[in-house]
Order: C-alpha cells, then sequence, then structure tokens
C-alpha cells in the first residue's frame, strides 16, 4: 500500500453503497461501443455460446440433408460435389465452430465465477478470441455460400487436399479456418489456465477445486500442446498450395503420411479436449443433483490428468491401416485401450456417488444418465476399434460414425445439454422448463440411439463413410431409410429444446440465487451475477462451500472499489498475494482482430497479404499494449 | 440394447461386402474376434446399466446434511470402486493380448506366391499381375484368385489415398502415393467378393467397387491364359464398324485393346472387358446395353470421373458397344 493517492475499498462501504461503487467500476459501457469493447468474461461467454449453438442448428441441418441423400440408394437430392462440401462442412463446423468453442466459452463463464473471481486472465485476450472464432465461422459458412466449401473431409488428407487435386480455394478456406479456430481456442486455453492457478479464491487450495474447473484446467494443457501440430499442419498445406513448398508431396521427397501424424497427433486430444469439459459438467451435476460431494475426488482428478497424457499418446489408431509397421501398432493398441482406464474410473465414481446419494431426477440429471447409456456404449466400440485386426474391418465404414457420434453426442452433447439446463438460471437469471426439458430429453435420447446405432449394423454390413450414394443392390437400403426417418425425431428434440431456451430466456420464471442447492460458488451471487461477480470476495474452506457454510459465506476484503482490482493467489493453497488490475473495456482487441482476419483471409490468395496484412496487426498490437504508466498490482 | 443387436448384426450380415458373411482366411480370423469383443463389451455394458439402475431407483434412508459423509460406505464404495477398475484392467489387458495374437495369425504370403498389383486411381481399380512372370496380365476392376492359396496384393496409389477392402475376404489397407504397400487375402471358398474404396478419394468415392472372384486353381488357370491372350480380330460386320469407331475415336487414346492400335493408359485396360461382371468399377453390369449407356454419357451416371463424353451417333454408339460386349 504505498500509494500516495487515497482510493476506496470495499470495506470501507455499506452493502448497498458496495455494489453500486462496484457496478460504476465495473459496467460494460451502453451502445455499439460497449458491444465491440467489452471484456466482461460473462459477455463473451455468452456471445461464444450463442454463437456455437447455431453453428450447431446450421451443422445439424447439413446432417439433414445428408441423411436426406443417404434415405435411399442413388438418390439425386445432391449432386457429388454439394455432398461432399456437406460433409466435410458438417465435421469440420461440429468439431471447430461447436464442439469446442462452446464447452471453452462455459469454462470461460463458469471459471471465474467458480474460483471466485472478477474476471477471467486477460479478458481482451478474451475478447479478442471471440472475435476471431466469429471470423473462422463466417469465413466457412460464407465459403459454403458461395460454393467454395472445402470438400475433403475434416480432417483434410493430402494429396486429395494438395495443390495438385484440391483444386480452387476450397481446401485453402479449410485450412485457414483451421488457423482462426486454433488462435481462438489457445487464446482462452491461456486465459483459463492462468484464472485457475493464479486467481482463487483464498482458500481454494489444489484440493479444493470443483471438478469442473479442473477439467478446465486439464483441457487447456491439452489444447496448449495439441493446437501446434495442426497449426503447422494446416499452415504447411497452405504453403504447400500457395508457394509450393513440398512438405506432402512424395514426388518431391515430401511425404502424404506427415500430414496424418501431425493432423492426428491434434485430432486425437481434439477428441479430450471437447470431452473433458463434457465430463466436468458431468461431475457438477452429479453431484448437485445426488445430494452429495463426487465420490473419490483425487481418483477424478488424477483421471483426468491421465486422460489428457494419454490423450498424445494413441493418435496412430486412426492410422491402422496405412501401413505402419505391425509392432508399433500393438504398442498404440495397447495405449489405445489403455484410455479406457480413466474414463473407467470416472464411471465408476458416478455410478458410486449416485449408488449413496439421493437422486433429483430433474432435467440436468436425465442428460447425465443419457451420457452414462450412450457414453459406455461409445466408450466399448472405443475399445473395439482400438484393436488393430478389428479395426482393419470398421476403418473408415459407419460402425466408425456410429462410435464417434456416441461419444461426441453422447458423451459431450448429452453433458453439454444438461450443463445448459443445469446453468441457464445462473446465466439468464431465469429456469428452463422442466416440462419441456423432459420432452427434449426423451426426444433426443430415443433419436439419437435409433439414428446412431444402427450406423455400427451398417459398417458391419460393409457401408463405408462419405460414400454421396449407394448401389440399389447393396442391403444397406432398409437401415439407410430407417435411420434418415429416425434423425427427425433427434431433431425433434432438439427444436424443443431451441424453443425451451429463447422461450425461458424471455420468459421463464425468475431464478434465485441457487436454486439446486449447488455445492460451488458461482450459485453464491446473484442470477444473473453483476458485472464484478461477487461483492466481496468469497474466502473457502472445503471443497462444497456453499454446502460446508450454507448459512453466509466468509469474505476477504480490502480490495479497492474505483478500480478494476482482483486477488492473484498462490498456485497451490491460494494464498491471496497481490491486488491486481483488471483491464478496462477496450476498442483494441476488436481491431486486431479485424486486422488479423484480413490477413489470413488474405493469405487464402496471395502471399503478400502476409506482408502487408502484418502492418495493420501490428498497429492493432501497440494500441492494444501501449502503456498506461498506473502499477499493475499492489501488494 | 447391444446384445439384440449384437444378434441382429451377426444374422443381418449375410451377403456382399460383409465383415461377418466370411470366406477369407484373414477375416474369419478377424471376425471371430469381433465376437468375442461384442460379446465381453455387451456383458460390461449390461452391468454398468445394472448398476445404474439399482444406483438410481433403490429403497434409501433418508440422507443428513449432503457434506455428511458416512466413512463406513465411503470404504465399501471404495472396495467397489477399485475392483471394478481392476477388472477393466484384466479386460483390456485379455483384449490387447487377444488382438496381438488375431494379428500374428494374420495370412502373410511370400515373395513365391501369386503377386498382383492394384493401383488405385479417380476412381477405378488398374490391376496387373506382376508373378510368376508366366502369368503376368493386366486388367481393371476385377482381380482373379485361386481358392485356398495365399495372394500378395501390392497397393498403390496413383493420385490420392484410397483403400483396398473385401470385408469378406480381409481388412482393409491403404494405397498410399509414394508409399506401397502389401496385403495378403486368401479366399478359402470360391465367390464373387464385392470390394469398395474405403477412404475417400473425391467425388466418385462412392464409386469405386471392384471384385474378387476367388476360382478352383484349374478355372483360375483357364482364365489366365484367356486374360492373356489379345482381343480376337472380330468377324461380324457390326462389330467390325464398332472397332473402327473405337480405333479411330478419342477412346483409343486412353485404353488399350492389346492387338489393336488402342494403347493408352490414362483409363482401363479394355482387351477382355466384355468378359468383367461389371463396368466402371462396380457401376453397372456388363451388358451391351450398359455399354452403349455408359458411352453415351459417362457423366450422367458417374458425374465428375474422368471419362469425357464422346459424341457418337446412334449407329456408332450400337456397334461400339457391340465390339466391348464382343471383347470376352
Amino acid at each position: 500500500m504505498n500509494e500516495a493517492k487515497p482510493d476506496t475499498r470495499d470495506s470501507e462501504l455499506a452493502p448497498p453503497a458496495l455494489a453500486a461503487a462496484l457496478a460504476e467500476t465495473w459496467r460494460t459501457p451502453a451502445g455499439l461501443w460497449g458491444v465491440l469493447a467489452a471484456v466482461d468474461h460473462k459477455i463473451i461467454a455468452r456471445r461464444y455460446i450463442i454463437t456455437a449453438f447455431v453453428f450447431l442448428a446450421l451443422g445439424g441441418v447439413l446432417a439433414l440433408l445428408m441423411r436426406l441423400q443417404l434415405a435411399q440408394p442413388e438418390a439425386r437430392v445432391l449432386s457429388p460435389d454439394r455432398y461432399n462440401q456437406i460433409f466435410t462442412m458438417h465435421g469440420t463446423n461440429m468439431m471447430f465452430l461447436f464442439a469446442v468453442p462452446v464447452l471453452e466459452a462455459i469454462g470461460v463463464y463458469l471459471v471465474p465465477l467458480m474460483v471466485g473471481t472478477r474476471n477471467i486472465a486477460f479478458p481482451r485476450l478474451n475478447a479478442f478470441s471471440y472475435w476471431i472464432f466469429l471470423a473462422g465461422g463466417a469465413l466457412l459458412w460464407i465459403a459454403f455460400v458461395l460454393d467454395m466449401a472445402p470438400d475433403v473431409g475434416w480432417f483434410a488428407y493430402v494429396p486429395l487436399s494438395g495443390p495438385q487435386y484440391g483444386t480452387g480455394k476450397r481446401a485453402d478456406v479449410w485450412a485457414q479456418m483451421i488457423t482462426f479456430t486454433e488462435i481462438a481456442a489457445l487464446a482462452v486455453a491461456v486465459e483459463i489456465v492462468v484464472t485457475v492457478l493464479k486467481q482463487r479464491a483464498p482458500g481454494m487450495s489444489l484440493d479444493r477445486i470443483p471438478l469442473f474447473v479442473w477439467s478446465m484446467l486439464a483441457t487447456s494443457f491439452v489444447v496448449i500442446m495439441a493446437m501446434p501440430a495442426v497449426i503447422f499442419a494446416s499452415t504447411s498445406l497452405i504453403l504447400d498450395r500457395l508457394v509450393g513448398t513440398h512438405f506432402f508431396n512424395p514426388a518431391e521427397g515430401g511425404d502424404v503420411l506427415l500430414w496424418q501424424h501431425l493432423f492426428w497427433f491434434f485430432g486425437h486430444p481434439e477428441v479430450y479436449i471437447i470431452f473433458l469439459p463434457a465430463v466436468g459438467m458431468v461431475s457438477a451435476i452429479v453431484e448437485t443433483f445426488a445430494r452429495r460431494p463426487v465420490f473419490g475426488y483425487l481418483a477424478m482428478v488424477m483421471a483426468l490428468i491421465a486422460t489428457s497424457i494419454l490423450a498424445f499418446g494413441l493418435w496412430v489408431h486412426h492410422m491402422f491401416v496405412a501401413g505402419l509397421p505391425r509392432l508399433g501398432q500393438s504398442f498404440f493398441t495397447a495405449s489405445s485401450m489403455s484410455i479406457a482406464i480413466p474414463a473407467g474410473v470416472q464411471v465408476f465414481c458416478w455410478l458410486a456417488t449416485l449408488w449413496d446419494g439421493a437422486p433429483v431426477f430433474r432435467t440436468p440429471l436425465l442428460f447425465v444418465i443419457g451420457f452414462i447409456v450412450t457414453f459406455v456404449i461409445g466408450g466399448l466400440t472405443g475399445v473395439m476399434v482400438a484393436s488393430v485386426p478389428f479395426d482393419t474391418q470398421v476403418h473408415d465404414t459407419y460402425f466408425v460414425v456410429a462410435h464417434f457420434h456416441y461419444v461426441l453426442i453422447g458423451g459431450a452433447v448429452f453433458p453439454l445439454l444438461g450443463g445448459i439446463y443445469y446453468w441457464f438460471p445462473k446465466i439468464t437469471g431465469r429456469m428452463m422448463s422442466e416440462t419441456l426439458g423432459k420432452w427434449a430429453f426423451w426426444l433426443i435420447f430415443v433419436g439419437f440411439n435409433l439414428t446412431f446405432f444402427p450406423m455400427h449394423i451398417l459398417g458391419i454390413a460393409g457401408m463405408p463413410r462419405r460414400i454421396y450414394t449407394y448401389q440399389p443392390d447393396m442391403p444397406w437400403y432398409g437401415l439407410n431409410m430407417f435411420v434418415s426417418i429416425s434423425s427427425l425425431v433427434l431433431v425433434a428434440g432438439f427444436l424443443v429444446f431451441f424453443v425451451d431456451a429463447i422461450r425461458s430466456a424471455r420468459v421463464g420464471a425468475s431464478a434465485a440465487e441457487n436454486p439446486w442447492d449447488a455445492p460451488t460458488l458461482e450459485w453464491a451471487t446473484t442470477s444473473p451475477p453483476p458485472s464484478y461477480n461477487f461483492a466481496q470476495i468469497p474466502v473457502v474452506n472445503g471443497l462444497s462451500p456453499l454446502w460446508d457454510q450454507p448459512a453466509c459465506l466468509m469474505v476477504a476484503s480490502g480490495l479497492r472499489t474505483d478500480r478494476r482490482e482482483l486477488i492473484v493467489s498462490t498456485v497451490a493453497t491460494a494464498k491471496p498475494q497481490v491486488r491486481e488490475a483488471s483491464p478496462r473495456d477496450s476498442i483494441w482487441p476488436f481491431w486486431a482482430a479485424v486486422a488479423t482476419s484480413v490477413m489470413l483471409i488474405g493469405s487464402i490468395f496471395t502471399p503478400w497479404a502476409v506482408v502487408w496484412g502484418s502492418v495493420p496487426v501490428a498497429v492493432a498490437l501497440i494500441g492494444w499494449f501501449w502503456p498506461k504508466a498506473t502499477p499493475e498490482d499492489e501488494l | 440394447m447391444l446384445a439384440p443387436a449384437a444378434v441382429l448384426m451377426l444374422a443381418g450380415c449375410a451377403g456382399w461386402q460383409s465383415v461377418i458373411d466370411v470366406q477369407g482366411a484373414s477375416a474369419i480370423s478377424i471376425k471371430q474376434l469381433i465376437i468375442l469383443f461384442v460379446a465381453v463389451c455387451s456383458v460390461v455394458w449390461a452391468m454398468v446399466m445394472a448398476v445404474l439402475i439399482r444406483a438410481l431407483w433403490q429403497e434409501r434412508e433418508e440422507r443428513g446434511r449432503p457434506a455428511d459423509l458416512d466413512p463406513q460406505t465411503e470404504r465399501r464404495m471404495t472396495r467397489a470402486v477399485i475392483a471394478a477398475t481392476a477388472m477393466t484392467v484384466v479386460i483390456l489387458t485379455a483384449f490387447t493380448t487377444a488382438s496381438f495374437f488375431t494379428t500374428r495369425a494374420l495370412s502373410l504370403a511370400n515373395h513365391d506366391d501369386l503377386t498382383i498389383k492394384v493401383r488405385g486411381q479417380q476412381w477405378w481399380w488398374s490391376v496387373e499381375y506382376l508373378s510368376p512372370s508366366e502369368q503376368r496380365l493386366q486388367t481393371a476392376n476385377e482381380i482373379h484368385i485361386p481358392v485356398g492359396r495365399n495372394v500378395r496384393l501390392q497397393l498403390e496409389g496413383a493420385d490420392v489415398i484410397h483403400s483396398f477392402w473385401v470385408p469378406n475376404l480381409a481388412g482393409k489397407q491403404d494405397l498410399i502415393p509414394g508409399r506401397p504397400n502389401t496385403l495378403t487375402i486368401r479366399a478359402e471358398r470360391p465367390g464373387m467378393y464385392r470390394g469398395q474404396c474405403a477412404e475417400f478419394c473425391g467425388l466418385q468415392h462412392a464409386h469405386m467397387a471392384f471384385f474378387v472372384i476367388a476360382e478352383e486353381p484349374a478355372a483360375f488357370e483357364r482364365w489366365v491364359n484367356s486374360q492373356q491372350q489379345s482381343a480376337t480380330d472380330p468377324s461380324d460386320a457390326d462389330v467390325i464398324a464398332g472397332q473402327q469407331v473405337f480405333l479411330s475415336r478419342p477412346c483409343a487414346a486412353c485404353h488399350t485393346i492389346r492387338g489393336t492400335s488402342a494403347t493408352g493408359t490414362t483409363g482401363p485396360d479394355l482387351t477382355h472387358v466384355g468378359g468383367r461382371k461389371y463396368i466402371a468399377a462396380g457401376l453397372l453390369e456388363t451388358t451391351r446395353g450398359s455399354l452403349a449407356a455408359w458411352i453415351a454419357d459417362p457423366q450422367a451416371l458417374k458425374p465428375g470421373n474422368n471419362m469425357p463424353m464422346v459424341p457418337l451417333n446412334a449407329d456408332e454408339l450400337r456397334s461400339v458397344s457391340a465390339y466391348l460386349a464382343s471383347l470376352k
């Protein structure tokens, strides 16, 4: 406290005056300026979530178009060219524009609240991340409208996506969209790591971090380690296509398998980038609705960490038919199977929690039950495809299509929907409808299984994936028709969900601070939370603060109210270290994102875009980081 | 759900291109492995579901405050979770071992066995019998093999990556430009087995099928002999006219018909096209009519494929299809 100027501390103000002072300090300005300059993690996260759900709906429409085409043999609903664009768009969109962003966004919303801080670390980077994500999504979808969408599959194998066979700009659009979403994802990952490690409420030692926060931390480390591989891969692809480097050209000493190694070194961890936040949500929901803490906290944390490490050791199981040496393949069979152990541990711990608890069957718990039923199937078929000989028969067939939809929809979308029902009151201040929620759950659960289970059988019956049609003499017609009809049930379920979400956001019943009687800190503030999250920073002395201290929460005081301040604490024991200033609103992240987008999109067409485009990027970054001559943190 | 579905899976997949209706040595071993995995996994799933149902719907005493835990229950559940995890490890170890031994048991041809080079190209298969040298020959989209013998396939990708897959006989293997792979197939029973490209390879990935025809050794020898012959000179007037059309039009620039001046190599070798079961990589059964339809407008039947439409009048079309159909 070596500052000469007098300041206002939260301990000096009565509650109403404190709230008013904090609201003034932390508010996001109104109007267009406020929209573009906002750095509040809740505002950014809400945008992220809504945008990602728009992409989900668009991706769903693509899936329906594919089912329409495949319902009958030799149908002519879509041309092969359009079909190939559509399945590529569906995969790319769902992985890069829906699943990863939406789960990270929920982390952006919840992690600062769950660890009891006032904003995410690097809030301007957070704003930048959203704009970049939006630009990447817009790039992909505008290309689709212009008939320029990628048509090489979501893993864009060379040489098909290379300069010789992937003509036009389609593969470049794909590769550059990857760059956008990776930058966005990396930014968020860095913010979450720092928020979790350095901004936890006093007393929230490592063993008191909520499991959802642990899962986001593990995910963020996986993002930081996996994304560079795919950024390198997609950049080399663009270089091959734009300036004729020969990374992947076998005729010039390049190697087509190098692409697969690089892509899957990212691509397999990608699955866990999607799955780990989802299991964090499952833990949060199980805990609240089983009415007891999750059984085996330490085992759960270890399982999360083990999964994120093992995730990097099994990419080769995507390449079991590429002709790698058999010994190496056996190693990757073993490593792929071993990841079922931490997954199993988590399932067993949730079952134990439910067994000993007193389950309350509200919609979030229904989605978690649906998750366990379907995810276990997906996990078991995952064990099947980990076996090399088994995989040589089902690789690239509808069996695999079924498998990864069980893992991604069963394993991640079910928990996500449960999570939306669970946290909706916190985010919007209104409850979603329990009746519509149950309808949505049953339609989605039944529709999902009827749509995707038969695909296992289609794969066994020899149907390869990514075919735009099949001949009438193949025995696949009946099941394909069945799958196409079932997909309508699934769509109906999602429609109910969307209707419920939109309706409830406007006219749902008002939510109290803690409508589910949940144990974690995000429920210790109003619904929706104020711009400053907590009037005073909570102090934690257990794993379930709101269950341990039900009457009133202890708080720390001494933060300034006349400027944005939060507590920086130690990594292991969360002892307060300094008061850190949190950045104010700024327009520069927006301009930096615009400049970056122009440069990246321009580089699809000419390498010179990188040269000239870097000038505005530099200007925007200088504006962003211009020194303010005020101390950043104080003891 | 998994168990009845497994039964359905086993019962419902007889016929073409099935992983379960196996006729080849490798596919037979893999099928046994598949049955083992599916059976064990079905039991595991059923057990998890039983525990889940019991956990959700059991009579239970009132709990105290949510954070109050009963140490005795915690200890019991710790033991249960450890036991379940141990069981998982045992099952996974067994699976890994079974998988390893299945891989070792898969048939592996050596260099004295019949060796066939298969080149995958957008969107058809070129087939060249390499050794033994007295059996050298060239064909497309149809591979004849003798029953009960290992056959070594040398797999090459000519343009992009393709994948060679005849599920009734063996698992798949990729054809990768710049990295030749080999695959051994061995049919235990005579028959015609359909295969299809299994790695997305562009516009007509869906129409890139082929057939493996397994025959008794004597029949196979006869087939080899007939394939090694050049095309017979036509005698029928219509067919002679068809040959003239073929040789004077762009056809000959891409296709070879041994014994004529047609020596193009961009498209499939047509020396004995009339004797193959299908044309256009499994698209149509070979008949005069289907040949005429294909030549009249290949882009309508297989949009995006590399065969251009050659404008022919009705007479030319009739005679050229008669000529191709005569090339048995």
